[in-house]
């Protein structure tokens, strides 16, 4: 069972509308049980980074994530600021993140130039693939994912990113650290690139 | 390669039905929403817009769940309006499977409406519709479904909209909608010069070079249609090719 994490935040009924398609067992989790009986977690993410923060605090499941990621080993998909939360930290915002990756989250650095590069950087972007990765299957460099965000995921270890994409420069938009997995862009309102890839974070 | 413009075939929905009339009356029927919008998905639509154009309030609930329907079945991103009167209003569309809302009345009556709302659920989901008519030298912004003068100047409307925390602009000219005769580019430009959120250019579509037109003329970032999608004359895919073709940065 994949437990899609409801904290209030995000569009949750898109990823079950997306697995009740695919035929694979999901669920809305607003509970520490429903978190703790799953195999996968996946922890979408829109707004800002101190309100989502807040709002995973409130909903009570921050020890439930942290046992089950960092202890248990759960892979867990992170989406848009459900992936910018696994870092340290963010330029967004002063809370603390998840820090269960080595990485800080930046703010876009170019000078937004009028139609050509604004912010949030929104809509459909390619995606170039930067090494082999259970998570990208079937993916092809070129894949245009619909995007949108201001701030950027910048991991440590170079390693850890598994696709990038460019808006201004490069930036990771894809990565994989163990069992924690984050796409900074939303598969799920990604047509059929981001039904794949939905479908293969269930089968890594 | 970088941001792709974005086509968005538009739905006008009454009754349940979807709709197209010209310069905003003599409405015809078009056909289901649900079916509507699976077909345009297939195709490739990169967003859809739905505005509900209900005139009574008897059947406001009814564009809630043909949202839910379609989002249980179509996996893009889903922009709804008509009838967006309080921030409750766009927190009933985002749970319902909006991804944006769209704002054209209430936020002239009330302007404060568009930064609350932006406040809570962020600028990226908040689009100002304007629908602008030429009125002497200018254009002027008109409310209710087209029906009502309000003086104001849709370049400057469009100025304050931005600061006010919209995240798009839904730029309809009144004078070309339905008309096939091509986008009001003048109108575009100005707006698109005047602010620095995107724009969708919309109102005028009768063949593709129009879409081409809004994009590089106009300056726009999405480009909306609607009759030449409903009544089959063209496929948006066949509409991404040619603008491909063309030289603009699509998502095929």
């Amino acid at each position: 069972m994949i437990a899609i994490v409801d904290y209030g935040l995000g569009n949750v009924q898109a990823f079950a509308n997306i697995y009740k398609r695919l035929n694979i067992p999901a669920t809305l989790a607003r509970t520490a049980d429903s978190i703790a009986q799953a195999d996968r977690i996946i922890l979408p993410g829109v707004g800002s980074f101190d309100w989502a923060m807040q709002c995973l605090d409130r909903a009570g499941l921050r020890r439930v994530l942290d046992e089950q990621v960092q202890g248990q080993k759960v892979p867990i998909l992170g989406i848009c600021v459900g992936m910018q939360m696994m870092a340290r930290s963010s330029e967004e915002g002063v809370e603390p993140g998840l820090g269960w990756i080595h990485a800080e989250v930046r703010r876009f650095g170019f000078v937004p130039d009028n139609h050509r590069l604004m912010l949030p950087h929104m809509g459909w972007n390619d995606v170039e693939l930067a090494r082999r990765n259970a998570l990208l299957k079937g993916l092809e460099t070129g894949s245009r994912f619909y995007f949108l965000h201001s701030y950027y995921f910048s991991p440590e270890n170079s390693a850890d990113i598994i696709a990038t994409s460019d808006y201004g420069g490069t930036f990771a938009c894809a990565i994989q650290a163990g069992n924690c997995y984050g796409v900074q862009f939303h598969p799920e309102k990604s047509h059929g690139w981001g039904i794949k890839l939905l479908k293969n974070f269930a089968e890594v | 390669m970088s941001l792709a413009k974005r086509i968005i075939p538009c739905l006008d929905v009454t009754d349940g039905r979807v709709v197209k009339g010209v310069n905003f009356l003599e409405l015809r029927d078009a056909g289901d929403p649900v079916e509507i919008a699976k077909r345009y998905d297939d195709q490739g639509a990169d967003e859809l817009t739905f505005l509900d154009i209900t005139a009574s309030s008897d059947n406001r609930g009814l564009i809630l769940h043909i949202i839910e329907e379609v989002a249980s079945q179509v996996f893009i991103p889903l922009t709804v309006g008509g009838g967006v009167r309080e921030v409750e209003d766009v927190r009933r569309l985002l749970n319902a499977g909006a991804d944006k809302v769209s704002i054209n009345t209430s936020a002239v009556l009330n302007p404060q409406l568009v930064a609350d709302a932006a406040a809570r659920f962020g600028s990226q989901c908040i689009v100002v519709a304007i629908d602008a008519k030429q009125v002497g030298d200018h254009w002027e912004v008109f409310t209710h479904g087209g029906r009502k003068a309000t003086g104001i100047d849709a370049v400057e409307w469009a100025r304050k909209m931005e600061a006010l925390g919209a995240g798009e602009l839904l730029v309809t000219s009144m004078d070309r909608d339905g008309t096939k005769s091509g986008f009001n580019l003048p109108l575009n430009r100005a707006i698109s010069d005047a602010v620095d959120v995107p724009i969708i250019a919309s109102g005028g579509v009768g063949n593709l070079t129009h879409l081409v037109e809004g994009v590089q003329e106009g300056g726009a970032d999405a480009v909306l249609a609607a009759s030449i999608f409903h009544y089959g004359e063209f496929t948006v895919r066949q509409a991404k090719e040619f603008m491909r073709d063309h030289g603009i940065e699509v998502r095929l």
